[in-house]
């Protein structure tokens, strides 16, 4: 199914006899769900776009392209840098904006300008029973009512399929600089990111993968330089500098993964302490991307690895298989907490039809 | 103000219920004497008072626990308090409620600069968070006005914003994870100190949700480095227009200043009889604010200025040093007490999207002449968070109703413009009649939906944040 309409997706919603697959493109669904595919992509377009409220109303079916598009044309951005994980998943299709929500997919600015969770403004949604409701606006500032907001970013259609979303907007910077420190191994280069990043220098990227680490400033041309060097006096190496284009160029390989496209094995997206980000990857030994200063790590291994992940983590984070061979996707959760998941998820959608078995 | 009757039969159980409360925690840790009391009757919504049936002061998670599921067992309501600093009356008591506060439970549990988060107990003040990683050159980005006094438990439940939000975020946008306790006691963890949640993100729901679905006894919070430097101008205008358009053309230049505050005629008009900061007499100021080194602050504040130069206006007032600096946010800290020497007042803080600036400044100066009460306008300027400080005389019969009514106005013309009604305050008690306003029935059911799977007796903090009607089959139970 793929309706065009909000009314038609709450139409669609309400009759469904069955399970459904809940999918923007599909372009980076995960777990096991099955079901008849309820696509959103027909829900297209910019509803509002005010730049000088940085805000941005769209539907939850826009491609991603679209809004880059859009926003590029007043010279600004979505600040959390969606990933296009296409290639690291072998997908095809059209990613939208909705599906980029549903995910929370952040990229590498997450360290400074938040998750897509903290750009989004306000939603609209079919719940289970083919309800719409609202919630949150397209204001900065908005604590009326309870944020299910938040609660609907990241929640992978399990609670409701999201109609629209609004965003707070971000100017795009006038430069942009990317320290390039080799010579360094894994843990003196991941404790290079975290220096830059306890420092005052509004580092707004900070990763490493093959042997080198990455930091991004962002700003005014003049800043951009006083930053640049400020940090090459702090994070030691041996440091060269990549300007604009070029350092785009280095952060689209980090927010995409691209170093570990078309290798063979499981990929495993990893949350932890930055701290803890070296010894994980020493202990599983794999390719590591390593991003967020070491918060996040995108690690590929060998098949049928899991409960080495699991134990690696425990206690310092969780760990998610995004690409792989069957076994559970997602990192399991303390009963307190799935006894919430599922009571909120028996709330929202009564009958079970969205994305059963996908999550919790 | 209508709040439910409260339940005799809690009521008249008082003894039994105290001496279970006195079982589970030190004998300092319930009060029960009337006279002692009354200092748990309001929070800062003082025009609304009511004695709870006890207050606890518990020292721990367990003892929140402990406290908890004695109300559970009991069917107590539990009304959760930070510092009751609340302008919404968000820790409001009812006679039949066990005020639950967390003042004690204030300490450090963890610091961690290279993981940039510190651990600590709820109770603690938003400002000594703040003072507990300065020295390591780290600060707890969201600034609350009152952050001397109010305590995270309180910003956690109300989502606090602050005046340098425009760059930090709110509440919501700094904190890792929670230890939460349910009404029943259930002690749960929502999130951790690696920020990215693992599953559904119940901790985004919890932020913001006025203390109705747990009480949160310690927090995880995003600490950052402290900038170099920070330094304000003051621009003057002689039209809100203008001051709007120069706000609106600052954001699209991609300046990210840390605030831009905004003060109209009579706000800035009674702050200069009150603090003499010396500001120009104007119809409209904006006090913007950067930072960085000392050379990143002077070339963003060269963009600033030929910005507003372009607007025409009749101040442009840089601070050469530190005391200019404090001279020009001298009026602005000062401008609530500055309206409290003229009269009493009330504070709103609906939003609105900052195009609608010029004309919702405008239908509250004609409303302003319909309901016979002066406003004065202080405003964060950058994310559209207004706090319009309605002037009454609380002594004279008739005026607080008068002035409760032109603030709904106020707040309804908020969300008529794409706007909400409350931006930082929270919702409490004081606009919890108005959220049929901004939302459906269908949209307030599935806000209540999370309720009912967090606290299914609706036993926290009772009578908030959703109309009386809405909420009344499950406040029966």
């Amino acid at each position: 199914m793929r309706p065009v309409s909000e009314t038609e997706l709450a139409e669609a919603v309400a009759r469904a006899s069955g399970p459904l697959l809940v999918r923007g493109g599909g372009t980076r669904t995960l777990g096991h769900a099955v079901g008849e595919v309820l696509e959103t992509g027909g829900l297209s377009g910019v509803k509002l776009y005010e730049p000088g409220a940085l805000t941005l109303v769209v539907r939850a079916g826009t491609p991603v392209a679209e809004v880059d598009r859009v926003l590029e044309g007043e010279r600004q951005r979505l600040a959390f840098e969606v990933p296009d994980l296409r290639g690291l998943l072998g997908r095809d299709g059209v990613s939208t904006i909705g599906g980029v929500v549903a995910a929370n997919a952040s990229g590498p600015r997450r360290v400074q300008a938040g998750a897509c969770r903290d750009a989004c403004l306000g939603v609209r949604f079919v719940d289970g029973s083919g309800t719409v409701v609202k919630n949150g606006g397209r204001v900065m500032k908005n604590v009326t009512g309870y944020d299910l907001v938040k609660l609907l970013a990241g929640s992978r259609g399990v609670l409701g399929v999201l109609s629209e979303v609004s965003f707070k907007v971000q100017a795009l910077p006038e430069a942009e600089a990317t320290l390039v420190v080799e010579g360094l191994g894994d843990e003196a280069g991941l404790s290079a990111l975290r220096v830059a990043l306890g420092s005052p220098f509004d580092v707004s990227g900070a990763a490493r993968h093959s042997g080198r680490s990455l930091i991004r400033v962002e700003g005014m041309a003049g800043s951009v330089a006083y930053r640049v060097a400020q940090l090459r006096d702090r994070v030691g190496g041996d440091v060269t500098l990549a300007e604009g284009e070029a350092s785009a160029r280095l952060w689209r390989e980090v927010r995409d993964v691209i170093p570990l496209h078309g290798k063979p094995g499981e990929v495993w997206r990893i949350a932890t302490l930055p701290t803890a980000a070296a010894g994980i990857v020493a202990q599983l030994e794999g390719e590591a991307l390593w991003d967020w200063g070491g918060g996040l790590i995108w690690l590929l291994l060998d098949h049928g690895r899991g409960a080495e992940v699991a134990a690696a983590v425990a206690g310092r984070g969780h760990a998610t298989l995004v690409r792989g061979q069957g076994g559970p996707v997602f990192p399991p959760e303390a009963p307190e907490v799935a006894a919430l998941v599922a009571g909120l998820k028996a709330k929202f959608d009564p009958r079970g039809i969205f994305n059963p078995g996908m999550m919790g | 103000m209508d709040m439910p009757a409260p339940d005799q039969g809690v009521i008249v159980r008082k003894a039994r219920i105290v001496e279970r409360l006195r079982a589970v925690l030190s004998a300092d840790g319930v009060i029960d004497a009337p006279e002692e009391l009354r200092a748990y009757e309001c929070d800062a919504l003082t025009a609304y008072r009511c004695p709870p049936l006890a207050a606890v002061l518990p020292r721990s998670t367990g003892e929140v626990s402990a406290v908890l599921r004695v109300c559970w067992e009991e069917g107590v309501p539990v009304v959760p308090r930070g510092s009751g600093t609340s302008l919404a009356g968000g820790a409001m008591p009812t006679a039949d409620s066990v005020i639950l506060g967390v003042a004690r439970m204030n300490a450090v549990l963890e610091t961690d600069y290279e993981n940039r988060f510190i651990r600590v107990q709820s109770g603690r003040t938003n400002l000594s968070v703040s003072g507990a990683v300065e020295a390591e050159g780290f600060f707890y980005a969201p600034d609350p006005s009152s952050q001397l006094a109010c305590a995270i438990a309180g910003n956690i439940a109300m989502n606090s914003g602050g005046a340098h939000c425009l760059k930090y975020g709110v509440t919501t946008n700094n904190l890792l994870g929670v230890t939460l306790v349910r009404m029943d006691g259930t002690v749960v963890t929502l999130g951790g100190p690696w920020g990215e949640p693992a599953g559904l993100d119940l901790l985004g729901v919890v932020c913001g949700s006025e203390g109705q679905l747990g009480v949160v006894t310690e927090a995880w919070l995003r600490i950052l480095p402290k900038p170099e430097g920070a330094r304000p101008v003051l621009v003057g205008f002689d039209s809100n227009e203008v001051a709007g358009a120069c706000v609106s053309d600052i954001i699209k230049a991609g300046i990210l200043p840390v605030a831009i505050e905004f003060m109209d005629r009579p706000c800035i008009r009674a702050t200069e009889a009150f603090a003499k900061a010396g500001y120009p007499d104007c119809e409209a100021l904006l006090i913007i604010e950067v930072e960085g080194s000392a050379a990143e602050i002077a070339e963003q504040l060269a963009r600033i200025k030929q910005i507003a130069l372009a607007h025409d206006p009749v101040e442009f007032r840089e601070a050469a040093d530190e005391d200019q600096a404090r001279r020009i946010w001298l009026g602005r800290k000062s401008a609530f007490g500055a309206m409290g020497q003229i009269n009493d007042y009330m504070c709103l803080d609906g939003t609105i999207p900052v195009s609608s600036l010029p004309h919702v400044l405008k239908r509250i100066g004609e409303m302003s002449r319909e309901f016979g009460l002066d406003v004065g306008n202080v405003f964060h300027a950058g994310d559209g968070n207004m706090h319009p400080l309605i002037l009454f005389n609380a002594n004279k019969p008739g005026d607080l109703e008068r002035c409760e009514a032109f603030g709904a106005e106020i707040l309804k013309l908020c969300v008529e413009v794409g706007g909400c009604l409350t931006g930082e305050h929270g919702v409490g008690i004081e606009k919890r009649d108005l959220m049929s306003v901004q939302f459906a029935p269908e949209d307030m059911e599935a806000q209540m939906r999370v309720k009912d799977v967090f606290d299914p007796k609706w036993l926290l903090n009772p009578a908030k944040v959703f109309p009386l009607g809405v909420s009344a089959e499950r406040r029966a139970g």
